[in-house]
């Protein structure tokens, strides 16, 4: 992300409202866990949501700071457990994870994307101009007369050759298999983690579709 | 000195945006714009593979509307393989009904999951709460039994679509000319009565009533601001039926204009003839439009409003209850107001709760004859497949050679069809929220993301398409650690 051209103002660093300090202050002693979506269809961050009823016990315990369902842009403090969705596959990718590998304690590969590349890493096989070709050129809908245009520009990211897993870019700790992992085997590691046993995913819960 | 102002990423939405703004001297904006940052490459990379893989393959575009592209996909098989209704052949009873029961069931959850959890919190909290609150876990903190409820819903809508397709996400159940599955008395059982830890019908219809209930009383409240927080003027697009009445799973495409007024109608085989796709550098995502009127009168806008606007009616009670209500209110002509998409969003899941319940009740769920066996030399070997996905009209159009290998595909989704509209709202909101403030505070800006989430938009489906010359280069040790990129 070059800031060169103009000098750029993120909205998450402007004045904003303060937190009720009670509120936050509870939030505080809870563990803090995020999660951030690179390369993937979203499956992986809603299978969060697919552990249910569980998932409001073990926000007792646990709070999420960053993350695409809360508006926390960047992680503001340290977390223990860091779990990522999709794999490597532009430039901001690398940044956002190599950022969040610094500041999480524990690093999960959540799902197929993460772990292997997954579906995205299909176009790893084909010369990316072929791409642009199909995409831009010689797309059935292109406008008849207009001047190709390829998405070029500042403010999109550039693409990575091929799509990486996450751990070829920085070392992640665990891998939770499957696209998606059911809701059940991310609340088993979590839970296992955050009452400091072993991590473990039994066959039971275990799922590679 | 211009400024240039940056949302980066935009949350609580599906996928990966960015807005940007710039403002001259005086703080007046001269460009705001939605980049989609993101993209995947599914219409290259599907080919050569088997026909049959599309459906499967092609869900992992989007983990929130899958059932969508998998039905999309499907048909799209059905005329591939000669049974569909590009070759004028409809299904058996039975597994049109399964597809459309796994189908009422993701659109009960997809919107319940923007809804609830991703548009709810700005409404009890405002929008310039702070953002660690407008969220879900401030909606725990501050309202316990209402997410409760919430998760109870989603839970129920989800259970229902692994019951038909297998799986809570990216299951199988469709195949090339029906569907491999049935639903038995028991399943059935199970969604009408409920059991422990899951909701009868009567309940999620209940739940879906409340929900409807918490726009009402939010609108009562905050009725100027509502109505006037942006209003975007478009043409509206869905699928109807004979009757011009909304089907989620099939129809033609009927586009009308702010009185109402069909101003085209279509068999969705032919949008090649109606629609091209204009590129913009700054964005991944397209701009689709009607060719015959140019971009700028001939965008269209699909999803919950535009098909409020559209349908004459619904044909369940308690939806058309709410329906009626919403016309009445801008006396028959178009809502373009932008925030009443919420609105919308309430009373389909409404509908498809009672859409489920009649289903359910439906005996050809029981029946065994799933599939119909093309006729020797009915292989057309092309299809185009059409639904309302969640967030509106969703394409899906393949080509497969004599061996079965995927030759051609191209997909055109919801969003893409919303990205000139989108690009409007943001442009809006950002002149009347942002524009003219010495001090611009986060809250201003999170107005132009509220202004974004009520197209609940699904980035992750709008960059299915691959195609792009900026290339990073990038290069590994032999440890795998990353030791130079560059770009070029
Ligand atoms: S692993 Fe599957 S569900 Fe998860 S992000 Fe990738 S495609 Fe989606």
């Amino acid at each position: 992300m070059s800031d060169s051209v103009n000098k750029k103002e993120f909205s998450h660093a402007l004045k904003k409202t303060p937190m009720d300090p009670e509120v936050q202050a509870k939030r505080d002693e809870k563990i803090k866990v995020a999660m951030i979506a690179l390369c993937g269809c979203w499956g992986c961050t809603l299978s969060l949501l697919d552990m249910d009823e569980a998932l409001l016990e073990l926000l007792d315990s646990v709070t999420i700071l960053r993350s695409s369902l809360t508006d926390i842009k960047r992680i503001p403090q340290r977390c223990a457990i860091g779990f990522v969705e999709g794999g490597v596959a532009n430039e901001e990718n690398i940044e956002t994870l190599k950022h969040f590998r610094e500041n999480c304690d524990i690093l999960i590969s959540v799902g197929a994307c993460a772990v292997w590349g997954g579906i995205p890493a299909m176009r790893n096989e084909i010369e990316l101009t072929e791409c642009f070709r199909e995409a831009y050129i010689d797309s059935p809908t292109a406008v008849p007369g207009a001047i190709p245009t390829i998405p070029y520009h500042e403010d999109v990211p550039k693409l990575t050759t091929k799509v990486y897993p996450c751990h070829e870019v920085v070392k992640m700790d665990y891998f939770i298999p499957g696209c998606p992992p059911d809701g059940a085997a991310i609340l088993k590691v979590l839970d296992d983690l955050i009452h400091g046993r072993v991590f473990e995913l039994p066959t039971s819960i275990n799922r590679y579709d | 000195m211009s400024r240039k102002l940056v949302i980066d990423p935009v949350t609580r939405i599906e996928g990966h945006g960015k807005v940007t703004l710039t403002l001259d001297d005086n703080n007046k904006v001269t460009d705001a714009r939605l980049h989609v940052v993101e993209f995947r490459g599914f219409e290259k990379f599907v080919q050569g593979h088997p026909y049959w893989e599309a459906p499967v393959l092609l869900q992992r575009i989007c983990g929130i509307c899958f059932v969508s592209h998998h039905l999309c996909g499907a048909k799209a098989l059905d005329d591939m393989i000669g049974v569909g209704l590009g070759s004028g052949v409809k299904l058996l009873p039975t597994p049109e009904k399964v597809r459309r029961l796994g189908h009422y069931a993701q659109q009960l959850q997809s919107h319940v999951t923007a809804y609830f959890y991703l548009v709810v919190p700005e409404m009890l909290f405002g929008m310039d709460a702070p953002p660690e609150q407008r969220n879900v876990l401030g909606l725990v903190e501050a309202n316990p039994a209402l997410i409760k409820r919430v998760v109870a819903l989603r839970k129920w809508g989800q259970e229902l679509i692994k019951t038909v397709l297998g799986k809570r996400m990216h299951g199988i159940n469709s195949v090339p000319g029906g569907v491999s599955k049935n639903i038995s008395l028991a399943e059935r059982e199970r969604f009408l009565n409920g059991e422990e830890g899951l909701l009868s019908i009567d309940e999620v219809i209940e739940y879906a009533q409340d929900g409807l209930k918490l726009f009402y009383d939010f609108h009562e409240k905050h009725r100027e601001e509502v109505d006037n927080f942006a209003v975007v003027p478009a043409l509206d697009m869905c699928l109807v039926d004979d009757a011009g009445n909304v089907d989620y799973y099939h129809g033609k495409l009927r586009i009308v204009d702010e009185n109402k007024n069909i101003v085209r109608e279509l068999d969705y085989h032919d949008y090649l003839d109606h629609f091209s796709e204009a590129t913009e550098e700054w964005s991944y995502m397209k701009f689709p439009f009607l060719k015959d009127l140019g971009r700028e009168k001939g965008s269209v806008r699909v999803g919950p409003l535009a098909r409020l606007n559209v349908t004459q009616c619904y044909l369940t009670p308690l939806a058309q209850e709410a329906l009626e209500r919403f016309k009445a209110y801008t006396n028959g002509k178009s809502n373009n107001m932008v925030l009443h998409t919420n609105w919308a969003r309430a009373i389909e899941i409404i509908h498809c709760a009672e859409l489920i319940k009649q289903l359910l009740n439906d005996p050809d769920l029981q029946q065994d004859q799933l599939l119909l066996t093309p006729a020797d030399n009915a292989w057309t070997g092309e299809g185009v497949g059409a639904v309302e996905a969640p967030r509106g009209t969703l394409l899906h159009h393949y080509r497969a050679d004599r061996a079965g290998n995927i030759t051609f595909a191209n997909l055109i989704v919801a969003t893409t069809h919303n990205n000139q509209v989108l690009n409007r709202t943001v442009r809006a909101v950002a002149e009347k929220y942002v524009g003219g403030n010495v001090e611009i505070t986060e809250g201003m800006m999170n107005a132009i993301e509220v202004g974004i989430r009520a197209y609940d938009p699904c980035l992750s489906c709008a960059t299915h398409a691959l195609g792009q010359m900026p290339l990073v280069v990038s290069l590994y040790d032999k440890a795998g650690s990353l030791i130079h990129e560059r770009s070029r």
